[in-house]
């Protein structure tokens, strides 16, 4: 149908569409309040469970879009970007959502490819200018908010994590479900394995709604046990600066800056974090910013909300006695 | 195996950026120009391939203005053998996917056996350019590689691809496009000798019209930059530890809601 916000899920590759989605399918919902349509979901996968389906209807999908088939367990461009454009062709609709993540980024990438569409990358803002769609997307480390806007639909779009209001999911809600036929293209890459990272019991750095961060400050490897002691109480990730990754602290995996994750949660605690333009670029969208450090000249403290001078080493533990309290409350 | 190496100039993270007199674009005066940090995680494994393998040709390309020529120098620095600069009036204004079809022509070209990327450039962050040009001509494409292994016929190359909670491992067989991930390598810096080196060094103009493409209509277009709003001003919590730390925990929970 002309005029649909197609949301493409991203989920667990259990079967559940992850909590991203409520924003991505928000964000369709409210355009689509303006613009005329329906938000609805799109998913890829090999194994699409009932319940999964009602979430997304939950989380405002009027229709779902089920492509299941077991070779789509493993994101492969070559053969999710033929479905999904073979289906945009057929049905046409207004805008392409996905969240940002690694295959999302890549998938949409190739899909914009194909329809000879534009795409906004980590878009931060959307808003229907005279019916047209306009996003906004941090530039140049973050220095700058670059206006996009399309020649033509569909308007593809990825959207940054934690930044868009989700959608208050709406219980009992019972989507449309289309589960079109499909004919799998061939695929080129074969699977070796999957390697999974040790389960560290805290969120995905990229999604989490708090993240604890440590720097330089930490002055080793073995004093981020206090950051993760931290991190288990409010339940955040732990992330660390370039300067302590290069050093061999902490995996790559775990940088956030520019040359690692871009993040927006609700609350950054950065400790021992001098603020370099580098690690400003990945966390100046978040909502809100605390920071502790011994210099009180430490860049961060200029974007900090809230700033502490003083040791990390006596503040940290602190700090999490006192969320302790609070939170057992 | 022939290896070609998509790079970009962007202004170096440290440099001031102000919106320039048309706002769509910035104030280029002052600018210092890097070659963006992934591209070069990119040449420095094109050169690896190439020393491991004991044979093979890197080349580097780039689209962009006259000063891109410092970028593809400083690449040719660090070991690339030529390079093929990719510069056209018809390219100003370029967006990402007409970028993405300008490479795809030069790759069909040059018919390398691998594309290398970096993830994204590090100016407007779109990070799709590799993908595109994979789609673009049908190759087989892995994103954010952490590691890289070509087969010793040269017909395949084995990845581990960065993606959420883990590393994928795949096998692609070539010609394909990655595109690299920190964390890939430690690039190298060029020595006197290959700075040297590279002024006798190849770097070929071309045009739209040497790849037989018309640039087309974006589809994409910048309507604005505008400088960040300014984050309302902060607060330092002052005392001693202890004190500070409850007043902190209050703050976050009453006043911002945070937690």
């Amino acid at each position: 149908m002309p005029g649909a916000f197609w949301c493409i899920v991203e989920d667990d590759r259990q079967g559940n569409p992850k909590k991203v989605m409520a924003e991505v399918l928000g964000e369709a919902a409210r355009l689509t309040g303006q613009a005329g349509g329906q938000a609805e979901a799109v998913w890829l996968t090999d194994k699409a469970t009932p319940e999964g389906v009602k979430q997304l209807g939950e989380f405002g999908a009027k229709r779902v879009w089920v492509l299941e088939n077991a070779a789509l367990a493993t994101y492969r461009g070559e053969v999710w970007t033929p479905l999904l454009a073979d289906l945009a062709a057929k049905e046409s609709p207004q805008a392409i959502l996905a969240p940002v993540t690694t295959r999302q980024r890549e998938l949409m990438a190739r899909l914009a490819a194909r329809l000879g569409a534009g795409l906004s990358a980590d878009s931060t803002a959307l808003a229907l200018e005279e019916g047209k769609l306009v996003a906004t997307r941090p530039v140049y480390a973050g220095k700058l908010l670059s206006k996009v806007t399309w020649s033509k639909t569909p308007w593809l779009v990825t959207l940054r994590p934690n930044v868009f209001r989700p959608a208050e999911p709406q219980a009992g809600a019972s989507p449309q479900v289309e589960k079109p036929a499909v004919s799998m293209p061939t695929e080129a890459m074969k699977l070796v394995e999957r390697k999974e990272e040790a389960a560290t019991g805290l969120p995905e750095l990229a999604e989490a709604e708090i993240v604890v961060s440590g720097g330089r400050g930490l002055k080793g490897p073995e004093n981020f046990v206090i950051l993760e002691d931290l991190a288990k109480v409010v339940g955040a990730a732990v992330g660390a600066s370039r300067a302590a990754v290069d050093a061999g602290w902490r995996p790559h995996r775990f940088q956030i800056g520019q040359t690692g994750r871009t993040i927006s949660p609700k609350l950054y605690m950065g400790f021992g974090i001098s603020g370099a333009i580098q690690h400003l670029a990945g966390m100046r969208t978040s909502k809100v910013i605390c920071a502790v450090n011994k210099d009180p000249e430490a860049p961060i403290f200029k974007i900090a909300d809230y700033g502490i001078v003083g040791d990390l080493f006596e503040v940290v533990p602190l700090l999490t006695a006192e969320f302790k309290k609070l939170l057992e409350k | 195996m022939k290896i070609l190496v998509m790079v970009k100039q962007v202004p170096d993270t440290a440099t001031q950026v102000k919106v320039g007199s048309d706002p769509r674009a910035i104030d280029t005066a002052g600018v210092t120009w890097i070659v963006s940090p992934y591209d070069e995680f990119a040449v420095e494994e094109a050169l690896r391939i190439k020393e491991k393998r004991g044979q093979g040709e890197v080349v580097t390309v780039s689209l962009g203005p006259d000063r891109v020529k410092e970028a593809l120098r400083s690449c040719l620095a660090m070991g690339a053998d030529r390079a093929i600069h990719l510069l056209d009036p018809a390219w100003d204004g370029a967006d990402t996917l007409a970028t993405s079809r300008a490479l795809a022509a030069v790759i069909k070209q040059e018919a390398p056996g691998l594309a290398l990327f970096g993830r994204q450039a590090i100016d407007d962050d779109m990070g799709s350019v590799g993908a595109q040009v994979a789609e673009l001509l049908g190759w087989p494409c892995a994103s954010w590689i952490m590691e890289e292994a070509v087969d010793d016929g040269g017909k395949t190359i084995r990845v581990g691809r960065q993606v959420e909670g883990g590393l994928e491992i795949f096998d692609l067989p070539l010609p394909a496009v990655v595109s690299a991930q920190k964390g890939l390598n430690e690039p190298r810096y060029p020595t006197l000798k290959g700075i040297m080196g590279a002024k006798k060094k190849e770097i070929k103009d071309v045009k739209a019209a040497d790849l037989g493409i018309a640039p087309d209509a974006p589809g994409l277009s910048v309507v604005k930059l505008e400088a960040l709003p300014p984050r309302p001003p902060g607060r330092i919590i002052p005392g001693e530890a202890a004190a500070a730390v409850k007043e902190l925990v209050r703050a976050l929970r009453e006043d911002a809601k945070a937690i």
